[in-house]
This record gives structure tokens, sequence and C-alpha cells, in this order.
């Protein structure tokens, strides 16, 4: 296809695209996506994440045509977004009314009663159909019409109906972390509805940031511009200001979390903590390594032979045991660090990803059992400790994540802006040049791989602790490739996007117990779509910006390098 | 004196042999030009002399020391470094941070120091910011250093890449057709700019050029090299005159007609 055809208004496409949303929506339905979704309300008793899955084919394909046609006139470009949006729920309405009279629930699990009392909006079938039909393609002609609207207008709107989303869909862990007590009560009544946001809630919240996003457009330009014409005495001051009511914010956060959410955040730390350091391996030195876990691993088993548990030798306490815990994982780095020196891209890859197997077989293998266990597992690793007092409670062993967690964030931005963090970057840029030029390859890159070691030794330290027992299987593959996929999506090479990444996609998960089951296939559906739409991440580092900005001639924000010299 | 001298040098890939029992001598504080048709094996002897490559046969020696056997990043912290014929920079990082990349011999400072934001480091940094900045203008690329490489002209990224070289404080810079893809008014002045970065900064240049226009004009000395053997040696007069170089390039009987038109052989 040319690109010429592209920008041309062509029904065949429309058509196309449609059919398209139409196998989207009708396979979500069948998968039971849209079925187990229903219940999640966002806003109380009219539009859940079933909706969304149920019409979000309409309504993104209908965003694609009228991007593709930008050229094809206002006209065209809507009726083509009605179309999409009609043949998106033409499949469905014969699954309306088929579903019955066949009894296709006898190999289609999915399609219950409850399901196409959904579809049909409760309304029986000739008349659900038709609202069905209606509301399909006026979303696909509202998917189309976005692109159409001035950004001022549609990044305000955007923003409005993200909120939303994400407000109702989170409604339920809100609500539990809202005060029960006098003024709060009233507000969460009045924002809240029983599942989801209250219609009100819900038109407050689109408002409320409608209003922010469009103050920020129109203002947002003037204010940065003012802070950057600040001198640099104070703009550091600002900074360090803004981290300082940060890490404040952080301290107080479990007090406002309560228990639930606060063990959700543990875990999300403990990924944080991997993340930073697959993030020096992967996205500073731009090596692939796919065997991350087998540190997680080394620093868990660690932490248990060297405490008082099942099969502990030394009975040490955490804090003893800790470096040694992290000790053990930068060694096991710099062992495999020997064999991967001269090897590069899917080689690299393909090593360390037998390497991490081969740890994990080990911890498992009857060989080793007499020592750690094998199958069963390490018990009894007892609770971290302060002063006498043991940690039991998450919102306690939260702050020992947190410090573990800045700790990272620290060193990894310290060292990124760096002598050491510009020489990972010619590596990743080219090996061969980067040598040439004198950078000290096996230093620089055994350096990689023990820093990263060292904080996946640390996470898995506290994991061991903080669950108080460790089996072989929670050392699988899938960490290794849950770490890699929270940095890609937060942003390759990007602090603040592991963190994002890691709320993102081991946070969410947690709190949508609907996930559990699709888990899997988010992941991979979010990945694709990552790569299609924002391949940079969703917060992405200076280094990805400007390497996917491809051929712009804009230069860097003013001082960029000198800057991170000074700081 | 020699600055980089090449004794009986042989490097084979499996049964092709591509540089062989070269012997080279380079004085210092000249500029000497390597010459020689495509696949003559130009290149690989500076990948030889750079460490990219270990050879089978014979010794380099630079300054007295020894080359058989070192890592290129040792190899560049003795004193030579190089620029590519197909311009290798970080295309993704900027003018300066290349600059930066190629200072690593100077940089003494380790990742303690910048975890704890020692001042020994900080002091360091700003002292290379500050002479990475000079080289930009020594080069001619002044106030362009937060651009990304890959966005700079043909002509600025060759004269970055030499940047990035000279930010070594090399002794020996070996330029890899510093002219290759420019117009003859681009590669007039990239003749200028090298002599006059010889006379500057005193460093020994050794260069592989394709261009014999500008290999004549810029060269005190040149070798040329055929099949991976030396089969000339002279000043660039001596050169023009000598009928195996002109039967290299051109082939058995070509020999009369060239000595006598030395116009514009740009391009053999």
């Amino acid at each position: 296809m040319t690109m010429e055809t592209e920008t041309r208004f062509n029904w065949g496409e429309i058509v196309r695209l449609g059919l398209l949303a139409a196998v989207i929506a009708l396979s979500l339905n069948l998968i039971g996506l849209v079925g187990t979704f229903a219940g999640r309300d966002i806003i109380g008793g009219m539009v859940s994440v079933g909706h969304v899955f149920l019409f979000g084919a309409a309504l993104g394909c209908g965003y694609i045509a009228a991007q593709r046609f930008s050229g094809g006139g206002a006209g065209n470009t809507l009726l083509g977004g009605l179309v999409i949006g009609l043949l998106s729920s033409l499949p469905l309405v014969v699954l309306v009314l088929i579903a019955e009279p066949l009894n296709l629930r006898q190999f289609m699990p999915y399609v219950s009663p409850a399901l196409l009392e959904m579809l049909t909006f409760g309304q029986g079938q000739a008349l659900g159909s038709l609202i069905l039909i209606v509301v399909a393609s006026v979303l696909g002609l509202i998917g189309a019409g976005i692109p159409l609207l001035p950004s001022r207008v549609r990044q305000p709107l955007i923003w409005g109906l993200a909120a939303v989303f994400l407000i109702g869909l989170l409604a339920e862990v809100i609500i539990l972390a809202w005060g029960n007590q006098g003024l709060g009560l009233a507000i969460r009544r009045f924002v809240f509805a029983a599942r989801g946001l209250s219609i009100l809630g819900a038109s407050l919240v689109f408002l409320i940031v409608v209003g922010l996003s469009a103050w920020w457009n129109s203002r947002g330009e003037g204010i940065k511009a003012r802070v950057n014409a600040l001198p640099p005495e104070r703009q550091r001051n600002l900074r360090w200001g803004g981290i300082g009511l940060g890490i404040l914010l952080l301290l107080f956060l479990p007090m406002f979390l309560r228990t639930y959410l606060t063990e959700v955040i543990d875990n999300v730390g403990l990924f944080i903590l991997m993340g930073l350091g697959l993030n020096i391996v992967v996205g500073f030195a731009g090596m692939l390594n796919l065997g991350y876990v087998a540190f997680f691993a080394i620093g868990a088993y660690t932490m248990a032979l060297l405490t008082p548990s099942e099969y502990g030798v030394a009975g040490l306490s955490f804090w003893t045991a800790l470096p040694f815990s992290v000790l053990a994982a930068v060694l096991m780095g710099l062992i495999l660090v020997i064999p991967v020196l001269k090897m590069r891209g899917d080689y690299l890859a393909i090593v360390t990803l037998g390497f991490g197997e081969i740890i994990r077989i080990l911890v498992l293998s009857d060989f080793l059992a007499p020592w750690i266990g094998g199958a069963q597992g390490i018990l009894k690793i007892p609770n971290v400790s302060v002063a006498g007092m043991e940690l039991v409670k998450p919102e306690h062993l939260y702050y020992v994540i947190l410090a573990g967690c800045l700790l990272a964030l620290f060193v990894s931005w310290r060292l990124r802006d760096a002598r050491l963090g510009r020489q990972w970057r010619a590596l990743r840029e080219d090996e061969d040049v980067a040598e040439a030029m004198g950078i000290n390859l096996v230093k620089t890159k055994l350096l990689a791989f023990a820093i990263g070691a060292a904080f996946a030794g640390m996470s898995g330290a506290i994991f061991a602790s903080k669950l108080g027992s460790i089996f072989p299987h929670s050392f699988n593959l899938m960490v290794s490739i849950n770490v890699l996929c929270l940095i890609i999506v937060g942003g390759i090479g990007s602090l603040p996007g592991v963190v994002v990444g890691a709320l993102f996609l081991v946070g969410l998960p947690e709190l949508l117990r609907e996930f559990a089951e699709y888990r899997m296939l988010m992941y991979g559906a979010l990945l694709i779509v990552m790569m299609v739409a924002r391949p940079e991440g969703l917060w992405p580092s200076e280094v990805m910006k400007r390497e996917l900005r491809a051929g712009s001639e804009e230069p860097l924000p003013a001082g960029f390098v000198v800057s991170s010299a000074e700081r | 004196m020699a600055i980089l001298t090449s004794k009986q040098v042989t490097k084979n890939f499996g049964g092709l042999t591509a540089v062989n029992s070269f012997d080279f001598d380079v004085p210092e504080g000249s500029i000497v030009s390597l010459i020689g048709p495509n696949g003559a094996g130009k290149t690989t002897f500076f990948n030889c002399i750079t460490g990219f490559y270990g050879f089978d046969e014979g010794q380099i020696f630079f300054n007295n020391h020894l080359l058989n056997g070192r890592s290129p990043d040792r190899v560049a912290r003795l004193g030579i470094t190089r620029t590519y014929q197909n311009i290798r920079l970080f295309t993704n990082m900027s003018a300066i941070e290349n600059i930066l990349v190629g200072m690593e011999p100077q940089l003494k400072r380790g990742w303690i120091g910048a975890i704890i934001g020692s001042k020994a480091m900080r002091e360091e940094e700003a002292h290379a910011v500050e002479e990475a900045n000079r080289l930009l203008r020594f080069v001619g690329l002044a106030g362009q250093g937060d651009l990304l490489a890959k966005n700079l002209p043909y002509g600025d990224q060759r004269r970055l890449e030499i940047a990035r070289a000279l930010a070594g404080k090399p002794s020996l810079l070996l330029l890899d057709e510093p002219t290759a893809g420019m117009n003859p008014r681009e590669a007039v002045e990239m003749v200028k700019f090298i002599r006059n970065l010889r006379d500057e900064l005193e460093i020994t240049i050794l260069l592989i050029e394709h261009n014999m226009r500008v290999a004549m004009s810029i060269s005190e000395r040149l070798t040329v090299i055929d099949f991976g053997s030396k089969i000339a040696e002279g000043t660039p007069e001596e050169i023009q005159r000598n009928p195996r170089v002109i039967e290299a390039y051109l082939g058995r009987g070509a020999a009369t007609g060239l000595a006598t038109n030395d116009s514009d052989p740009k391009g053999l």
C-alpha cells in the first residue's frame, strides 16, 4: 500500500476496518472478556469495563480510519466511522439472535444469558439489537470525530475520559482507602456509586480534568518558560523541593492506603527494584538479559540459607544477611558475564535465558534438595526486625522496600548522568567504536551486570523475608519476562518509566481480580499496542525520545549535557 | 624517528592473506598516506594497528611499545585514535557526548565517585565538558554541541568524528578516507584542516586515501599497498612516476598513459 492510497478516502478500506472491528468485538465476547468485566462498573449502573471491551473496537477503528484519511473531508470521515461502528455490531446481533435457538453455550461457555442480556441492554432481542447497532454506530462516529477536533479541544477531552476510566476502574480500591468518617464519607457517597463512579462523580472528575488540561495547554508553556528562566540555583532548589515533597508523600502513603493496598504496593516495589536493575543492563547498556530472575532467586535463597530458617546454616539476622545476599547475586552476575562478554543481541539473550533456567532447575533439583529443599522450598524464614521489633505488617515492610527502591533510583540516576552512564550509552550504540575510543568493554559490561544483579539480589532477599518461605516455582521465566515487559512498557532506559511500568503491569492486575485469567492475553495485547502506538514507552527517557523522533532537527533541551555534568 | 613501526605484519582471513609481510614506518610529526586499490588491505592494516584484529605474524611498535595482543581500548590509551571510512559516530548521542566518549583515555574518575558525587568527579566532568566545547570550536562546530550526531550535515559529521578522535589526545591519528563522499571543494577544505591539525597540535597523521589528488597534495610520504603487500614507497613525485603503482591501479599497459596525465585521477 502506498502513501497515496492511504490519504485518499476509500470505502474498501473503511469496510476492512469495520470487519476488523467486528472480529475484535466478537472475539472479546466469545473469550469472555466482555462478560467477565461486565461487573466492574466505571460509572455505576451505566458503563462497565465490559462495555469498553464491547465498543472499544468500534471507537478505535473509527479513530484509525479518521487518522488515515485525514484529507478525506469531514463528512466522509464521519460517515466512514458510522459504517465501521455499524459493521462492528452486526456479528454481535447475529450472536444475540442465534445464541438461544442453537444453544451456543454448549461449546461457547462464555455466551451466557448474562452476556446476552448485556448485549441487548435488557430490552429483548428486537429492540435490544437495534440499540446495540445504534450505540456501536454512534461510537464509531465519535471515534472518527476525535481526530477532526483541534488539538486544544481533543487533548483535554482525551485526558478527561482517561481520568474517568481510571478512577472508575479503581473505584473499589479508592473507596477502600478512603476515610470513613465525617466529610470524607459524605464526599465518597457523593462521588462514588455502589460500584464505580456515580454519574455526578464522573461528570465532576471529567470536568475537573478537562479544565486542568485546558488550563495547562494554555498556560503550561508559559510556566515552564518561567521556571527555565529562573537562575540555576533557584531551579535546583525547586527540583530538590519537589523531590523532598515526593519522598514525604511516600513516607505517609501506607497510612492512606491501609493494609491490602500497601501489600499491593510492596509487591510493586519489589518489581520496581528488579526493574531498576534490569534497566541498567537492558536500558542503559543495551544488553538483553532474559535470565534476570536468576539473580532474584540467588538473593532469596542466600537470605533463606543465612537466616535461621528451615535450612538455615548461619542464623544471621535479616540486616546482616542482606549484604551477603546482594554480594552473592553480584558474584553470580560476574560469573555470568564471563561467557557472554563477546556476545551481542540474540546470542546474549539466549545464553542468559539458559542461565536463568539453569538456576531454576538447580534449586528444584533433588541433587541439591538436602541443602535447599528442592521442590518443597524453604520454610520458616524469619521476618525482618528492627530493634527487636518484628516487621510483620505490610505497612512496616513498606519502608524497607521503599528504602531499597530509593537507593536503587538514586544510584541509577547518578550513574546515568555520569561517565559510566555515557560509557554504557556508547556501548549500546556501537561496541566496536566504543572500545576503539578507549572504553574498557570488560569492565563496563561487568559493572552493568553486577549493579543490575545487586538490585535483583536485594529484591529477592526482601521477598524471601516478606513471604517467610520460598519455592522454586516463584523463580520461573515469567518473572524475567514480567520485569522486561514493565521496563519496555514504562520506557526503556527511563527511571520514572520503571515505576510507571511496574504500577501498570504489576499493580493494576493485582487490583483487578478479573484480570487473573486474562493476564497473559492482556500483556501480549498491551505490548503489541504499545509497540505500534507508542514504542518509546509510557514515560520515555530523553534518549529514547531522541532516537525515535527520527530525522527531527530539533536541538536537545539547552544544556542537556552540561547541566548533567553540573548536577 | 619513527613513531610507528610495522615489521613483517601478516594477517590471514582463512586462505586469504589480507596483509602480507608488511614493513612500514611512520616518522614522527609527518603526514603519511597509505594508498592502494580496493581490497588491497589498507583498512585491515588499520584494524591491526588499533587492536581490532589480532595479526598472525610480525610486530607493530608504537613509541617503543609492542602493540601485539593489545585490546583496542589499551591501544587508544597509548595514544592512537582513529576515524572510520563510513562515519561511525554514536548517532543517537549529542555532538558533545560523542567528544566526551572520545575523551575516555583522559578520564580517571570511577563510578563510586559518581554515586557519592565527589568533588574530584564533578571537577573532572566540568573540565571535560569545557575541553569538549573547545574541541567543537576547533573543528568549526561551535554551538552545535547539543545537536544529535545523526542530525549534523555530512561534512560536519566527518569533522565531529575527527574531533572525537582528537579528544583522546593521541600522538598518532589514523584517518580512514577522510574525504570520502566529499565534493572537490570540501575535499580541499579537509586537506587544509588536516594539515592544520598536524601543525597546531603536533600530532602524526597516517591516512588512507582513495582520492589521488588529495593523497598527493597532503602527504609527505606515501606507501602503496596491493594484495596486502607493499609495492612502493616514497614522496608524491616518486610515487606518481612509479610504473608498478600505475600498473596496480590501471593494469598493465596503462602506465604510459597515466604518467603524463596527472590532472584528475580522482576516483581511481
